[in-house]
């Protein structure tokens, strides 16, 4: 094959290699850097950004519901506000929040190379993602949607101003911010395909992949094939509301139906591009803080690969009871359960990887293992609505929205915060108070469960979703629903405070605070702006703990992972007999 | 306001089942619930455990991770062979209910911002109560006449989208005397919230009883005075999610997406079709067909026409007349 090396562009002339990437100063050095690490944390400002925007709306939707009734907005405000939570959390946060930024900073040093395949198209993402967050902004101030995120048809694409029997909300340009988003997600997936198969460093086989990378390029082909049938679908919806085409609008000729097949045929594999490098950003964690290569190293990518495969054939899921034919609906769920078995073999794995290690409980491994807890809950709640007949019942309740919560707030966001306490060191080469991190993680934990328990029993009792009221025997769960919401509030607010102070004045974080064996915590802290001071050459693997000398294993290997570099000596082969186990 | 009994229920977790497709609905969700408890105590426990008994000690070496080829075929050939059961238990209980039973009654079920509509066999329509026999098998027709809906009886365990352009179709038969929910559960507007509707499961002779006097006025006769059962069927239509409690124009402080009513008779008002006086007339056509004269103002909503005999007309308009 082919070596493709990293030739530092034109821009990177004047940069003293072996500085931190930090280094350099002012707006205009960060605005048109081409530093895969400086577009991460652009990215990472960004979404943090809309977080906070998501949270807030969501925190104002369980505050409307304390009561029956009217308690702060009227219903228009309440819908705007349900359907602003989605689209922010949705395209603004969660699909670029692990790839994005996480993955933009961590992906190329864990590969041992300089940068990103195509550094310029990468910063072209994230301006991509920045002006359709302006379509968005627009669509906000000039009162938002009401459509929920889905924008189902006709509701969405019948304009009264037109005479139809829609919404008069700004759809448009909230459409139109999607569409334009979806953009930026297919260049990065674009970008990190390229860059796993074309750049990993001399001796980084596939089989050396962390996990964490295997999760990024599942992710990667999700987002590059089922992006641009979201962009198609988005602006088919735009010309049916703007020029009055018939596609979705039964008045106009068109089936309604099928643009409930169309979304969800993107949305349903977006599904995993949420939650995959949530999975991976947990295997790599568990690693680390167990001190050991993570069981069924294999097994857990090739599931990553299998949940990409599989998210692709299950959308019909969400059409249950929407007018599908009966045969359609068994193939469908018959297809669904499939996406349990990848799911189970990573739970299982990761459990597993725990049995004879030696673990940490230090805040990274706090969030992974909550992932897996919640996670678990999240898979077999979706069991429940893969069943027919049990879905029939479930369905547009509460309990899907308890259900997705878990997956996605249990999952990738317990993914992102667990990363982001992870690889925090690394990138900002600042430490966080450890006790803050604790406190505000068991408040997230517990106000999560709080907040949705209590939704999964309102739900199966039979309150319908995207409700401004509610029937009085429903009260009490929305009640202990919104108290929760309020401790999960705090939680990330704690999280919030106690990461700015480290940015303040942070302990300085050594190389390899936690002693991973993983690549990119053998680079100095912060990295250089080319990653590492001199080009890596694996000798071994990222999870290789069991050669580790009795010191490495508990302060971090002290061997760089490549020869002659800063002295270190070639990591002698050890046998693992000879480790000591007493 | 929203004035529906608060149901008693045996299970904590779901409501009464007052229907033949309840049970089959119950049992697979029984199923699956214990056997999700089953799996995650077992997950937490086990990642509990293997978290205390190997924490991270002085001088105690993580075993080398190795390869277990047969555990991980284990794990994955095991959950292969659950989801067989969990897809069946799902699927069987799904066919039965879609399967009608011979000579079910048919009921058309027509969904409309934002308010739901039942047509029974002799043409009579009934707004906002679906009134049914116990023990007798029904099959709900459904359509919307604008954007999607779905129809959604939580004591039945029963759901269906109302698409517009097209018919769906659901199946029971009520086993339990009593009154149950009808809500929408695809978001559709304003308020989708207050698209609701009650059921009420009648047994045979009540039943009968209620079917001779479908379409007129049931109650007494002060009960029926026009304005008096004008006022019961503004409300069963659902007029007040759209011009509020009494045709106020408010709910809870904020204006309603329809004009106010109250004060209206008499007046005049300007419209999309140029001024009008209200008198019966008008009130008359912006009933069956609202969309000819909108007052000024309010025309970025479409209300959707009702279909009523005169004699709830007449009784709607009485009761329009008398609020002030």
């Amino acid at each position: 094959m082919a070596a493709i090396t990293t030739t530092p562009g034109a821009h990177h002339d004047d940069v003293d290699p072996n500085a931190s990437f930090l280094e350099k100063k002012g707006l205009m050095s960060w605005l048109v850097t081409l530093d895969h690490k400086r577009i991460g944390i652009m990215y990472l400002i960004s979404v943090a950004i809309a977080f906070l925007l998501g949270g807030i709306f969501a925190l104002l939707v369980r505050a409307e519901l304390f009561t029956q009734g009217k308690t702060l907005m009227d219903a228009d405000t309440y819908n705007k506000m349900f359907s602003l939570h989605g689209v922010v959390m949705v395209f603004l946060f969660i699909i670029p929040s692990i790839p994005a930024a996480m993955g933009n900073i961590i992906l190329p040093i864990q590969l041992g190379t300089k940068d990103v395949a195509f550094p310029r198209l990468n910063l072209l993402s994230l301006y991509v993602y920045w002006f359709g967050a302006i379509f968005g902004l627009y669509s906000m101030i000039n009162g938002g949607v009401d459509t929920g995120w889905t924008f189902y048809t006709p509701y969405s694409s019948s304009d009264p101003a037109h005479g139809g029997v829609g919404t008069a909300t700004s759809v448009i340009p909230m459409t139109l911010a999607a569409f334009i988003m979806g953009f930026s997600s297919i260049l990065t997936g674009v970008n990190f395909i390229a860059t796993v198969h074309k750049m990993r460093a001399p001796g980084l086989t596939w089989r050396r992949l962390t996990l964490f990378t295997w999760a990024l390029y599942a992710t990667s082909i999700i987002q590059v094939l089922a992006t641009p049938v979201l962009a198609i679908t988005l602006l088919l919806l735009t010309m049916e509301r703007f020029l009055g085409l018939g596609i979705f609008d039964p008045r106009l000729g068109g089936d309604p139906v099928l643009y409930q097949h169309f979304f969800w045929f993107y949305s349903h594999p977006a599904v995993y591009i949420m939650i995959v490098p949530g999975m991976g950003v947990v295997s790599d964690i568990l690693a680390t803080f167990s001190r050991r290569e993570p069981v069924g190293y294999m097994a857990i990518a090739a599931s990553s690969l299998g949940l990409a495969l599989l998210g692709f054939l299950v959308w019909g899921h969400h059409l249950f009871v929407a007018g599908m034919s009966e045969y359609a609906t068994m193939v469908f769920s018959a297809l669904t359960f499939l996406v349990a078995i990848p799911s189970g073999v990573k739970v299982f794995n990761w459990v597993a990887t725990l049995y004879k290690g030696s673990i940490s409980l230090q805040s990274p491994m706090l969030w992974a293992l909550s992932f897996i807890f919640l996670f678990t809950i999240g898979g077999l709640t979706g069991l429940f609505l893969g069943m027919l007949a049990v879905d029939v019942h479930l369905h547009d309740t509460y309990f899907v929205v308890a259900h997705f919560h878990y997956v996605m707030v249990g999952g990738t966001v317990m993914g992102f915060v667990g990363g982001l306490h992870y690889w925090w060191p690394k990138f900002t080469g600042k430490m966080y108070e450890e006790g803050w991190a604790r406190v505000g993680w068991f408040f997230v934990f517990i106000g999560f469960n709080v907040t949705f328990i209590a939704q999964f029993i309102m739900g199966s009792r039979g309150m319908p979703r995207r409700y401004y009221d509610y029937l009085p025997q429903y009260e009490i769960f929305h009640q202990v629903s919104t108290i929760g919401s309020w401790i999960l509030g705090f939680g990330f607010l704690v999280i919030g405070v106690m990461f700015i102070r480290s940015l303040m004045n942070g302990k300085p974080a050594s190389r390899n605070p936690w002693g991973s064996a993983a690549l990119e915590w053998q680079t100095p802290t912060p990295p250089p702006t080319f990653n590492f001071v001199k080009d890596p050459v694996l000798t071994r693997g990222q999870y290789d703990y069991q050669l580790a000398t009795d010191d490495e294993l508990y302060e971090g290997f002290d061997d760089p992972l490549f020869p002659g570099l800063r002295g270190g000596k070639a990591p002698a082969k050890k046998a693992a007999a000879e480790g000591d186990h007493g | 306001m929203l004035s529906f009994q608060p149901v008693e229920s045996d299970n904590f977790q779901l409501p009464p089942s007052m229907a033949d497709t309840a049970p089959p609905i119950d049992k697979a969700y029984d199923f699956i619930f214990w056997f999700s408890v089953v799996f995650t105590v077992a997950i937490t426990a086990a990642l509990l455990y293997f978290v205390m008994k190997y924490r991270r000690k002085p001088g105690v070496k993580p075993e080398p991770t190795g390869h277990f080829m047969k555990l991980e075929l284990f794990w994955t050939i095991t959950p292969t062979i659950f989801i067989f059961f969990l897809f069946h238990a799902g699927f069987t209980g799904y066919i039965r209910n879609a399967t009608a039973a011979e000579g079910a009654t048919e009921i058309r079920v027509r969904g409309k911002k934002w308010s739901w509509e039942f047509e029974y066999p002799t043409g009579d329509r009934e707004p906002g109560e679906l009134t049914l026999e116990l023990g007798r098998p029904y099959k709900m027709i459904i359509s919307s006449e604008d954007v999607l809906h779905s129809f959604y009886i939580p004591e039945f365990r029963m759901k269906r989208d109302a698409v517009p352009g097209q018919y769906s179709f659901i199946q029971f038969t009520p086993t339990k005397a009593g009154t149950a929910n009808v809500f929408c559960a695809e978001y559709c507007g304003t308020s989708h919230s207050g698209m609701l509707a009650t059921v009420k499961i009648l047994p045979p002779a009540e039943y009968k009883e209620w079917e001779k006097k479908l379409g007129d006025c049931q109650g007494g006769e002060e009960e029926c005075a026009p304005a008096k059962w004008g006022e019961r069927l503004f409300v069963k239509n659902g007029c007040p999610t759209c011009h509020g409690a009494g045709g106020t124009g408010e709910i809870g402080g904020s204006k309603t997406p329809g004009p106010k009513l109250a004060g209206l008779f008499g007046r005049d008002e300007n419209t999309t079709a140029g001024p009008v006086h209200v008198d019966e007339n008008y009130l008359r056509e912006s009933i069956l067909r609202p969309n000819a004269k909108i007052v000024a103002g309010y025309a970025s909503v479409q209300m959707p026409p009702f279909v009523m005999k005169d004699k709830q007309l007449d009784a709607v308009i009485a009761y329009i007349k008398s609020l002030k």
